[in-house]
């Protein structure tokens, strides 16, 4: 029996006072066994209510649980039961100064001054701006040598540094050391006036604008208890397969210029394209900046462009189905794809990975079919599961979700938009919480709110799926090539602005 | 080899006819803002409190468009009586001030740097600094290499290394933690180093304008020659920028 859990739903809000109050040792008790089995960590994170500082946590099996505790100063890591905890318990050091003893890779996540004003458990000194102050973990030898790569990178891409130790051209280790995004997102969205919100929240990570903007909305909706008609629902998820369908079109171009094949390469770009012209038709912007509004949304879609936007669906997809069919028999792609990279299931498990990563090792686990909201309460999605773990699993997969985002759109009748109406945000829930999960093109997406007696915002959390699945890019290579980086990085494509914040 | 032949075939020369022919974007799109000078001061002062962005200056009745994210608000609350967002994707200008409108803003190629035709007039070659930001305003520039707007063929290219650059093009808020390796960069460059502000975070910080943890902008920390707002910039505006600034 597993104690102090509290069941939720999916963007259900939550009374603080109706949380189990259980004492800490119970609730690491109670995290460790959850762990243990198929449970996964949604959130842990630390706040601070009157002065308390407290820890709470979000669990998943099939179902949702929250828990909540009064925080120590220090205590054991649970990373030494559960590689799961491993960046929370790392970011939760870094965010409020808690020092987990003995945890095993003990670093800062993102570089910054820790929220409460304690002394730096990592003994940096901030008035430096060089993040990554830290000694990387380092392997010795006559042979070996290392490659230090970023944070600026040879391309048109997001900063990050690479450290890879390397014997002759096989990678021994890869540490992946982010923060250099870190614009303090967390913090702003418990601090800015309310009207600033969403555009914060829809910057969080560009290419995710629709997925952090509904985890946002849907919070919002819970706590003011507001209610979406049927237009938004269905405008809202064919947005979101929309960002999925271009995202993952452009990941594969760009998979297939990795390996040297340009034609797929070249048309997807040019595909990826359309895609964003089709976001502009409903938002008015290529990313959907501006189109999803607690309550609803800001803009509703005529009929005339919801037809457009399926037609072309039709259209485009007998092209992509060409350029997949090319892609996918070309036999110098496959040898480069097929056991590149590889995640087992066991290592994908033991490190929760989520997402496109999760699946292509044999995680079954999507949000629109486990949590569903929005339209996808109508449909049921089932995930695209692959089992062999490597570029190929993840590709295959990316391949399979745009043909089933197709068939979600194309199964959309359309709904007739209610008028424009005003949303009162004033008075939000009083002391709860709300937990909001969305599959995000890249996988399990989560906000997390917390509000404080007057209902303002006491705490703010944001979850990328890329934070668990950058550690499953450093695993996958594993004793591959180095020149095979690029193609593992690609696979993965995570994103560094989510996890930088 | 028949694969790839027959979809060659099907995919045929898909390369904008521009700058020759004209693009015209989705009237969905928010591109230059129009403002009524005329509107009711209630209206104004109205948009003015809700602009998230606080880009709307109340006395001038403009908007500083480095601040402005596009967002639509002010059109919305006044149902397009003060503030009508037009498809007019041409932004660029060469100085902030400039970004202050209330009429429009000034044909770029009048202000273009004469020297700077002659210099990279038939070639620029630019490295790419995200110092910050959320990732849309680098991927709208990698667009810019998809074979529709093919920037190459107009002798533009994105680079490695700032040692093969003219110039940086900046994107981001500049981030506490990426202030150091952006002005590393800038160092690398040869002279007469072309720095490029691109998207309203490296204009003015953007929606991340007040937080402890950027440094707002690089116009305080580096000379910037040419501004592209946007949030992100849309291609055709990157484009038309780098086309109208260096292009003879």
């Amino acid at each position: 029996m597993v104690k102090g859990l509290l069941t939720v739903k999916n963007g259900e809000s939550v009374k603080l006072s109706d949380l189990p109050n259980i004492p800490f040792e119970t609730f690491c008790k109670s995290l460790k066994s959850v762990a243990a089995g198929e449970g996964k960590i949604v959130h842990y994170f630390a706040y601070e209510e009157n002065d308390q500082l407290k820890l709470m946590a979000v669990l998943r099996t099939d179902k949702l649980y929250i828990l909540s505790t009064d925080a120590p100063e220090k205590y054991p890591s649970l990373t030494c039961s559960s590689d799961k905890f491993h960046m929370f318990e790392r970011e939760m050091a870094e965010q409020y100064a808690i020092q987990p003893v003995g945890h095993p890779w003990f670093k800062p996540v993102r570089y910054h001054e820790n929220y409460r004003g304690k002394a730096d458990l990592f003994g940096n000194n901030y008035e430096e701006d060089i993040p990554g102050n830290y000694n990387y973990y380092s392997v010795s030898g006559d042979d070996i040598h290392e490659v230090a790569v970023g944070p600026v990178h040879a391309g048109v891409i997001e900063p990050g540094h690479f450290r890879f130790n390397c014997i002759g051209e096989v990678v021994l280790n890869l540490e992946i050391q982010l923060g250099f995004q870190h614009r303090g997102v967390e913090k702003m969205l418990e601090t800015v006036p309310q009207k600033r919100l969403l555009n914060i929240v829809e910057s969080i990570a560009g290419d995710t604008t629709i997925g952090n903007s509904l985890c946002y909305a849907q919070a919002v909706e819970a706590l003011c208890g507001l209610k979406t008609n049927a237009h938004s629902q269905m405008v809202r998820s064919m947005a979101l397969e929309l960002e999925r369908i271009c995202n993952h079109i452009g990941d594969l171009g760009a998979l297939s210029g990795d390996v040297a094949f340009l034609p797929p390469s070249s048309y997807f770009g040019r595909i990826r394209g359309n895609f964003l012209n089709m976001l502009l038709l409903l938002a008015g912007n290529r990313f959907g900046k501006g189109l999803i509004q607690p309550g609803g949304l800001r803009y509703s879609l005529n009929q005339k462009n919801f037809d457009k936007i399926q037609k072309e669906c039709r259209v485009l997809r007998k092209e992509i189905e060409h350029i997949f069919d090319l892609l996918f028999t070309a036999s110098s792609v496959l040898s480069r794809f097929e056991k590149t990279g590889t995640v087992s299931k066991q290592s994908a498990e033991e490190l929760g990975l989520v997402g496109v990563a999760g699946r292509a090792s044999g995680i079954s686990y999507d949000v629109r079919n486990a949590f569903p909201t929005e339209y996808y309460q109508k449909i049921e999605v089932s995930p695209k599961v692959e089992t062999t773990g490597d570029v190929m699993a993840r590709a295959m997969v990316r391949n399979r979700e745009v043909l089933n985002s197709f068939d979600i759109i194309g199964g959309m009748n359309y709904e007739v938009a209610a008028k424009d109406q005003a949303y009162d945000l004033s008075s939000p829930k009083p002391s709860s919480v709300i937990v909001t999960l969305n599959e995000g093109w890249r996988g399990e997406l989560s906000h997390c709110i917390i509000t404080d007696e007057k209902g303002d915002i006491l705490r703010y959390k944001v979850k990328d799926p890329s934070f668990h699945n950058w550690n499953g890019l450093a695993l996958s290579l594993k004793n591959e090539q180095i020149s095979d980086f690029p193609l593992c990085n690609k696979s993965f494509n995570l994103s560094y602005c989510g996890f930088d914040l | 080899m028949i694969k790839t032949l027959l979809n060659r075939w099907e995919q045929g020369c898909k390369t904008s006819k521009y700058p020759r022919q004209g693009i015209t974007l989705a009237t969905e799109y928010r591109g230059l803002p129009k403002i009524d000078r005329q509107c009711s001061k209630d209206l104004v002062n109205l948009c003015a409190e809700n602009c998230p962005q606080d880009a709307i200056n109340k006395e001038k009745r403009s908007i500083d468009l480095g601040k402005c994210v596009f967002c639509g608000t002010c059109e919305k609350l006044s149902e397009g009586k003060f503030v009508t967002f037009t498809n007019n994707f041409e932004l660029g200008v060469e100085k902030r001030d400039f970004l202050n409108t209330d009429i429009g803003i000034p044909n770029l190629a009048e202000h273009s740097k004469q020297h700077f035709k002659k210099l990279f007039g038939r070639s620029l070659q630019l490295r790419q600094v995200s110092a910050g930001g959320c990732n849309s305003c680098e991927a709208d520039l990698n667009v810019l290499a998809t074979p529709f707007f093919d920037l190459s063929r107009f002798g533009i290219n994105f680079v490695a290394s700032p040692r093969h650059a003219d110039g940086i093009m900046v994107t981001g808020p500049v981030s506490k933690n990426m202030k150091t390796a952006l002005l590393k960069t800038y160092e690398a460059l040869p002279a007469p180093k072309i720095v490029i502000a691109s998207g309203a975070c490296a204009i003015s910080g953007g929606p991340f304008y007040g937080s402890p943890e950027v440094t707002d902008w690089i116009d305080h920390l580096l000379p910037v020659d040419l501004f592209i707002p946007g949030c992100p910039p849309h291609p055709m505006t990157a484009l038309h920028a780098l086309l109208k600034f260096f292009k003879k």
